[in-house]
């Protein structure tokens, strides 16, 4: 390999770091460095592991049965004996039921997201791609979805649909997909305008062909970081819709549902009722904070 | 289709030395702006106006005119990144885009770009390898022998094939990113190449390395160049013949030395005479025109020069001048036709 020394550089051409590295080193394994520089974004992303992976695997982590109801154990303080965070309204594990809820809750976060950036990410995309009459019809579209507050939007879709899980989920999406797509399209509307896609278009090559080298590259980064800060608001939004009864039904330990339920019991044992709650608001924030720092990372001048 | 057929070897010569490359006859594009209620077209701005010019295979035509004068909707018109709204295009012999002619992705086949900033003319997160690849990987080239051409183009260009194929744009200089741009330009062999102010973002040295690149891979390529810019000094070093441009309309056209020694036009004779000197002694006192180019979105009646010309006249606002072959020269100026009415030409 004839790498060319660094201090025989005569014209100056490379930039200090890559001066001080021979190798060449591409986008995402300088956006995978400031990730590593990064504690913040290091430590949510440790924290939602966790979350995630206990979520998962947790039938294999000898719970409590989650299911299992007793009129004698009744909203146990945190702390007690074999329940290290008590027991709700019905003597259900608290501890079981809140990491099988996470279960439910993060696949409520997760799902519509994902759902709607293929949608949403394809349509602004293509709008943003093509411009004129295309933009025009897509966008305006979504602007129709806009109209509406986005939770309200859910609650009468869910409330018209009719309880359960997989009209939370449809629902959830189709709040989502209108903002994904109008990131989506800036964003690609901005990179279309750039030179080298004009380059590419002189070159000859087809549509697909421009998107799928040149644009997608250019827009994957902050379209995927503006999804990653929607997964709390689905969480969030899919607890509120369990919590006004339109979302998961009972007895499913879901975190919203948790709430509602124990909402009871809020004068008797307020830190007990306030649990499903903490863990909504720690695993949305992570996920904020992560989203956060990943756009921070992959902001490189360059 | 090209998918099947890798066409490797540059288009074939069809209409002889004599026949133009590139013919474009009345070229119009207005741009609409957008205004009033419900966004509707109230304003154009004539950015290029009914222009028509030839390019000769193996010359380079020089372009040169004020920033929004349409020298660069002039060159994306002629590769069809805009479509022209009134206008012909032939190239050698083939009219493009017309029913028995050429498809624009032939045109473009033939025809080729390098765009001012090199930095935004280069895809960020592709390496350079990738970049060059990628046209001839479009028009269905296999991965091996597109490898091979990037090597080849690299070494053209004169960047070591193994020191850059792997690096991205932002690892280059200015000076190395515009010759990966102009390698990617030549990457489908294309007979006719567009330089719109190509070297004009280059500090001098490197600007002087990279034109002497241009002569040399002309010469030995046998290309044809549009080469636009707005530094006349650039474009009489490697121009044959030199068209100038004011608001959308060319003014004047001719050999680089009939423009250079014996200019015709006002304007060009304005814009030769703002050229800073070397020598101290042919400073110019006083700015030849004053102001700015008037509004193409209402551009002056008749002359379009007319408001800022010190010789204009009645003629001027009431008349259009053509385009009228003096000599070697075609000059657009009331002032150079016989019995036009201007007090300044000739009698009929």
């Amino acid at each position: 390999m004839a790498i060319q020394s660094p201090s025989l550089d005569i014209a100056g051409t490379a930039p200090l770091g890559a001066a001080l590295t021979p190798v060449s080193r591409g986008y995402w394994q300088s956006v995978r460095r400031r990730l590593g520089r990064d504690p913040v974004t290091l430590i949510c992303g440790a924290v939602l592991l966790l979350i995630v992976t206990s979520a998962v695997f947790a039938p294999l982590l000898g719970l409590a049965d989650p299911y299992k109801t007793s009129m004698i154990r009744r909203l146990y303080p945190l702390g007690s004996p074999n329940f290290l965070l008590g027991t709700d309204e019905l003597g259900r594990d608290m501890f079981s039921r809140l990491i099988y809820g996470g279960r439910l809750s993060l696949f409520m976060g997760v799902t519509p997201v994902a759902c709607a950036l293929l949608i949403g990410g394809s349509l602004g995309i293509a709008a943003g791609f093509s411009g004129g009459w295309v933009n025009m019809m897509i966008m305006r579209i979504m602007d129709v979805f806009y109209a509406f507050p986005s939770v309200l939007l859910a609650i009468s879709l869910s409330g018209a649909m009719g309880a359960g899980a997989e009209n939370t989920l449809l629902a959830l999406t189709l709040v989502f997909i209108p903002p994904i797509c109008r990131v989506s399209e800036s964003v690609t509307t901005q990179v279309r305008g750039f030179d080298f896609v004009d380059a590419a278009r002189a070159s000859g090559a087809g549509a697909l062909t421009i998107v799928r080298v040149h644009v997608l590259g250019n827009v994957l980064g902050p379209i995927l970081v503006y999804a990653t800060s929607l997964i709390s608001v689905a969480i969030i939004l899919a607890a509120g819709l369990s919590f006004l009864g339109l979302g998961v039904k009972p007895p499913e330990p879901e975190w919203g549902l948790m709430l509602n339920t124990l909402r009871q019991a809020i004068y008797v044992n307020p830190v007990l009722a306030a649990l499903p709650g903490v863990m909504i608001f720690i695993t949305s924030i992570c996920f904020n904070l992560m989203s956060d720092g990943l756009r921070a990372a992959m902001d490189v001048k360059a | 289709m090209d998918a099947l057929v890798p066409r490797q070897d540059r288009a074939k010569d069809r209409g002889g030395p004599a026949q133009p490359l590139l013919l474009a006859e009345g070229l119009r594009k207005h741009f609409p702006v957008m205004g009033g209620l419900l966004g509707r077209t109230t304003k154009v701005v004539r950015a290029v106006d009914d222009l028509s010019l030839s390019v000769a295979k193996g010359e380079t035509l020089g372009v040169v005119g004020e920033s929004g004068c349409g020298k660069s909707t002039v060159a994306r018109l002629l590769i069809r990144l805009l479509k022209p709204d009134k206008g012909t295009m032939v190239l050698d012999g083939d009219p493009v885009d017309e029913p028995h002619g050429i498809t624009v992705a032939e045109l473009r086949r033939q025809v080729q770009m390098v765009f001012q900033d090199s930095y935004a003319s280069l895809n960020p997160r592709l390496t350079i390898a990738e970049t060059l690849a990628f046209a001839p990987k479009a028009h269905g080239l296999p991965a091996s022998e597109a490898r091979e051409r990037v090597r080849d183009l690299l070494a053209k260009v004169g960047l070591e094939p193994d020191t850059y194929m792997e690096r991205y744009p932002h690892e280059l200089s200015g000076g190395q990113r515009q010759r990966v741009n102009i390698a990617r330009a030549l990457a489908l062999r294309p007979r006719l190449v567009i330089l719109d102010e190509a070297v004009s973002a280059l500090d001098k040295s490197v600007e002087a390395q990279v034109l002497n690149m241009l002569v040399d891979l002309k010469d030995e390529l046998g290309l044809t160049y549009l080469f636009i810019s707005h530094d006349l000094n650039v474009v009489q070093y490697l121009s044959d013949r030199v068209l100038v441009m004011y608001l959308g309309k060319i003014v004047e056209l001719g050999s680089v030395e009939a423009i250079y020694g014996n200019p015709q036009h006002p304007y060009t004779r304005a814009l030769l005479s703002a050229r800073p000197s070397m020598d101290p002694r042919k400073r110019t006192k006083e700015a030849p025109i004053q102001g700015d180019p008037p509004n193409p979105i209402d551009p002056p009646s008749g002359c379009r020069f007319r408001t800022r010309c010190p010789f204009a006249e009645d003629v001027c606002a009431r008349l259009e001048p053509q385009l009228a072959d003096t000599r070697a020269q075609a000059v657009a100026c009331h002032m150079r036709v016989a019995g036009s009415g201007h007090s300044k030409a000739a009698a009929p």
